[in-house]
């Protein structure tokens, strides 16, 4: 049952996308730098969206380049 | 108007705990009713009994926990972090499926494959351990996305008991739904859930992040649906790029297995 926790969480956080968590933390990163500047707050919530948004194309394009599943 | 975004925020959040725990609960009873019609239904239903319980002493336990001992932006920042990672995990698998270019779940193959491997196992002489331990494990590992979701959405939001209700709510409507659809799972538009599903994480992470580290949020709550609609368009169009709704291989898989699985 523990092997199996450790595997659930392993699965949740990394998986077969580690781009996906390697790239959240880094938009999360980034944003955060950014919001440093107290003028770009609002500017930051279109940011964020579509960084997220880039990095879900990214890492579906990477997908698409392999061979079915 | 702070009625109306709070309001729209708690629509959102009980409709992302409902879908997901609806989809996982499909899945483990999938592998209920396998052991059920093959194991017997005694052991089945403790089995189920047994994960449950335990589920929910986890969120019982863990919840109050979280919500009392750290601090609200911290709170947000992991949760928010987490919601991220995760709900891109759905999301892209649900697009990767919708453009064909990943299999889809068939609850019925996986029906078929359990009950052919429990079938094989040596009967059991007194209390089944088998068939307990395979409907225990098949809810449990299941029910443990619901748990980090119910958890995550409604400690972050302060509506932890919402959450939990909502869970609880689908795994009452899956239940009464698998008693009347009996192995009909596989008629469950189970891609275009976790289409949703993935939709609302995805949005209540980028929400909670961004409000952690200083982002302003136009409206409030108000932009938690407005995310959802931008990641409705962005996956949409993702999925038109990548080749259009197709029809894909259906495939065999196991319970405890990637997020979005």
């Amino acid at each position: 049952m523990a092997a199996a926790f450790g595997h659930f969480w392993w699965e949740f956080l990394i998986g077969d996308t580690p781009e996906l968590f390697v790239g959240a933390v880094a938009v999360i990163g980034v944003v955060a730098l950014v919001c440093l500047d107290h003028s770009l707050h609002t500017a930051a919530a279109v940011l964020l969206p579509v960084l997220v948004g880039g990095l879900l194309v990214g890492s579906a394009w990477k997908a698409s380049r392999k061979r079915p599943s | 108007m702070a009625v109306t975004s709070t309001h729209s925020g708690t629509v959102v959040l009980v409709l992302a705990v409902f879908l997901a725990s609806t989809v996982e609960m499909v899945e483990a009873l999938t592998i209920v009713l396998a052991v059920g019609v093959t194991r017997g239904w005694r052991s089945a239903i403790e089995g189920v009994l047994a994960a449950l319980a335990t589920l929910a002493a986890l969120v019982v336990v863990l919840g109050p926990t979280l919500v009392h001992l750290v601090p609200l932006t911290t709170l947000r920042l992991v949760v928010g972090g987490l919601l991220l990672i995760f709900g891109l995990q759905w999301l892209r698998k649900a697009v990767l499926r919708s453009a064909g270019l990943k299999a889809k779940h068939d609850e019925d193959a996986i029906f078929e494959e359990e009950v052919a491997e429990l079938t094989a196992a040596p009967p059991a002489t007194g209390r089944d351990s088998t068939g307990f331990v395979v409907a225990f494990k098949g809810v449990f590992l299941e029910g443990l996305e619901v748990v980090v979701i119910v958890l995550t959405l409604g400690t972050t939001s302060h509506r932890l008991g919402l959450a939990a209700v909502a869970a609880g709510a689908a795994v009452v409507v899956v239940t009464i739904a698998g008693l009347i659809l009996a192995r009909q799972l596989s008629s469950v538009p189970e891609n275009a859930m976790k289409t949703a599903v993935g939709l609302m994480l995805v949005s209540f992470g980028t929400f909670w992040s961004g409000e952690s580290i200083g982002v302003h949020w136009p409206g409030s709550d108000l932009a938690i649906p407005v995310l959802v609609a931008f990641y409705g368009v962005v996956a949409w169009a993702l999925v038109a790029a990548l080749g259009g709704p197709a029809v894909a291989p259906a495939v065999v898989e196991r319970a405890g297995e990637a997020p979005g699985d």
